[in-house]
């Protein structure tokens, strides 16, 4: 069977299965639109947390981001694990133990204020917009590329899968789906990988075969033979990285910081029943991701020395391009590749310096695997069904919390207090499809900055509510005078610098011009420091925290009790 | 109060930011230390055909995180046991 129709039948199987859990798993109550009703086994929770958290970019852009990148990609893989440490130790159980909805629940109730309220829901609805676009852009490529539909009807396909199980079903809908749409994703990104893995290097696992001998030179190391072809090119040693330290050190603390402070990440550990659960519950999630990011950096150097073997030859002297693989012929179609005979010999070539005729998009790196390394068809069509299911399951949990943030956040604890659950349910639902509608529009005419605000959306997460919520449990001093100062100090920094650099001054973004050559991608972690900064030194000349704000704050400190405070 | 006494919970307390302070050194020294600052040193070790410096930027310090969350939920709930503050 050809591609087209394979993958047409194992996207349309993972959709009906989804439908079927949506149906399935209907929210009666606000408590379940929202938590899942707090019932969700931490194992279960895991997965779908590592399923919400691995987006289209984990998918399909990461290994290619690493393979052009080589030892700078790492802050990639550090950044969006070490994450998860943050995460488990220092916020998920005492955000759990606290027991409300939404991370703006609990800026609000800790600081005692609509206003410090306020600024967290804008926050997390501007983060989470920026998030879910590109998701919906990732979908749309897919679809292009493998069901060969317009970007317009594969988006648009893409949000009446999302909006039949994020309205119908909430968090419980969503939950559920994102176990599936897991073990479809995680499924599609190994099998090849294995499959690769075998045909280079003799190694079952990808995790051992790219620190292995060659399987067509024994005696010779795949990182060693990468290494050796990245200098003949001219590119820098792939093991060496191009990025000064203090900006490598800076990156991976903003995007490990960015992580724990991501709302539509935080607010999966409140579907769980127990402080004890949300706990381990962290832990399964990065055994998950862990899974597919360690396999990651193994599919990067494949990709990149397959790559390299199949353009320029075995001889190291470009193949006729009439006798190109059909890979090739089938990307340069989508515009991804572009080859220009320079030298006007029929060849292509690939490099660094004078001699490259070819233009790559990092984007194809993990779609076209299959291909370059001429696997069977179905499993091309199984990593289209893994992206498709990676970016509708962090679209989903995206979607969920701006619904949230609007239904529950601004109508029920700000302007409409007095709503029934009923009302409520129904302003969530209808804020969800307005979410998606949303989204689908900005899929369809992406705004040119979407990848340029990738960085946005970690570094404001990093430099205003994660400072917010780890004082918010740990310094028990510190009042709403200090948080507000100090998330506002934070956000206004860090946008500012990204916008500089990005949008105002594009020319001038070179390390250079950097602040302590800090790039603007590492920039939250200095917006975090100062928010600390600020926020602990406008707290001791204020007014002290209430005595009642204090009990909460050391009733979160330990589990006893936790089921309880559910019942609000 | 759910502890005996308020030397109790602060003791409680303690134990737990102790625990989370030595694991987040580890945290630190995996990542930031063999990752990122002493990568060039730790490169001219090898295992297999990696790179060690390398090898902790891509992948080691994953499988540390991992482990460290781990450590963390089995040495949180057996301090919880001991100062009676678990769940039911």
């Amino acid at each position: 069977m050809d591609i087209q129709v394979l993958t047409f039948i194992l996207v349309g199987l993972s959709f009906a299965l989804y439908i079927g859990i949506a149906i399935w798993a209907r929210a009666g109550s606000t408590k379940e639109f929202y938590v899942a009703g707090g019932g969700v086994h931490p194992l279960a929770n895991g997965m779908a947390t590592a399923a919400d958290w691995m987006s289209a970019a984990s998918f399909i852009s990461m290994a290619g981001l690493i393979s052009f990148m080589g030892y700078d990609g790492g802050v990639y893989l550090m950044g969006w694990t070490g994450g998860y440490v943050l995460l488990a130790l220092c916020l998920a159980p005492y955000l759990r133990k606290f027991g409300k909805f939404t991370v703006p629940d609990f800026v609000g109730d800790r600081y005692y204020s609509q206003t410090a309220r306020t600024v967290a829901v804008i926050c997390a609805i501007f983060v989470s917009f920026t998030y879910v676009a590109g998701q919906m852009r990732g979908v749309g490529v897919v679809f292009s590329r493998f069901l060969e539909v317009d970007i317009t009807v594969g988006v648009i396909i893409g949000m009446t899968i999302v909006f039949f199980y994020a309205v119908l079903g909430g968090m419980k809908g969503i939950t559920y789906t994102q176990v599936a749409q897991y073990c479809v994703l995680i499924f599609a990104y190994l099998v090849p990988a294995v499959f690769i893995s075998i045909l280079m290097t003799n190694s079952f696992f990808p995790q051992i075969g790219w620190g292995s001998e060659l399987a067509n030179e024994p005696g010779v190391y795949l990182m060693d033979k990468l290494d050796g072809l990245s200098k003949e090119l001219g590119f820098n040693a792939y093991t060496e990285g191009t990025k000064s330290t203090i900006d490598v050190f800076f990156i991976a603390a903003a995007l490990m910081v960015g992580t724990a402070g991501l709302p539509h990440v935080i607010v999966r550990f409140f579907t769980v029943p127990k402080v004890k659960d949300a706990r381990i519950s962290a832990g399964w999630a990065l055994v998950f991701i862990a899974l597919l990011y360690t396999t990651a950096p193994a599919i990067a150097a494949f990709a990149r020395v397959n790559m390299i073997n199949t353009i320029n030859g075995p001889e190291m002297t470009g193949t006729n391009y009439s006798e190109a693989p059909s890979w090739i012929k089938n990307w340069e179609e989508t515009g991804l590749i572009a080859w220009e005979d320079k030298n006007g010999d029929g060849k292509m070539f690939y490099a660094a310096d004078e001699r490259n005729e070819m233009k790559i998009d990092r984007d194809i790196m993990v779609l076209a695997n299959p291909e370059i390394a001429k696997l069977p068809n179905w499993v091309v069509a199984l990593v289209a069904a893994g992206g498709i299911a990676a970016a509708l399951s962090t679209a989903a949990g995206l979607l969920l919390v701006i619904s949230t943030s609007i239904s529950h956040d601004l109508l029920k604890r700000n302007l409409m207090p007095n709503i029934t659950d009923k009302q409520e349910l129904l302003a969530a639902r209808i804020a969800a499809a307005a979410a998606i509608c949303v989204a689908g529009y900005f899929g369809i005419n992406p705004p040119g900055f979407v990848a340029q605000v990738v960085a946005f959306a970690f570094g404001l997460a990093a430099s205003s509510f994660f400072p917010a919520i780890i004082m918010g449990i740990f310094v028990k001093s510190m009042n709403k005078e200090g948080a507000i100062s100090g998330m506002l100090a934070g956000i206004l920094f860090t946008a500012a610098y990204i916008v500089y650099f990005k949008f105002v001054n594009p020319a001038a973004n070179v390390p250079e011009n950097w602040l302590f050559s800090i790039s603007p991608e590492g920039i939250g972690t200095l917006g975090m420091l100062l928010n600390f900064v600020v926020a602990l030194t406008v707290s001791k000349f204020t007014q002290p925290v209430p005595e009642d704000v204090q009990h909460m704050v050391e009733s979160i400190r330990f589990p006893k009790g936790a089921g309880e405070a559910h019942q609000h | 109060m759910a502890f005996k006494s308020e030397e109790a919970a602060t003791a409680y307390w303690k134990a737990n930011l102790r625990l989370m302070l030595v694991l987040l050194c580890i945290w630190f020294v995996v990542s930031y230390g063999f990752g990122i600052l002493l990568v060039e040193p730790l490169n001219e070790i090898r295992i297999g055909g990696l790179k060690l410096g390398f090898w902790f930027a891509q992948q080691g310090s994953i499988y540390v995180f991992v482990a460290l969350i781990f450590v963390y939920v089995w040495q949180m709930n057996k301090l919880d046991q001991k100062y009676g503050v678990h769940e039911e």
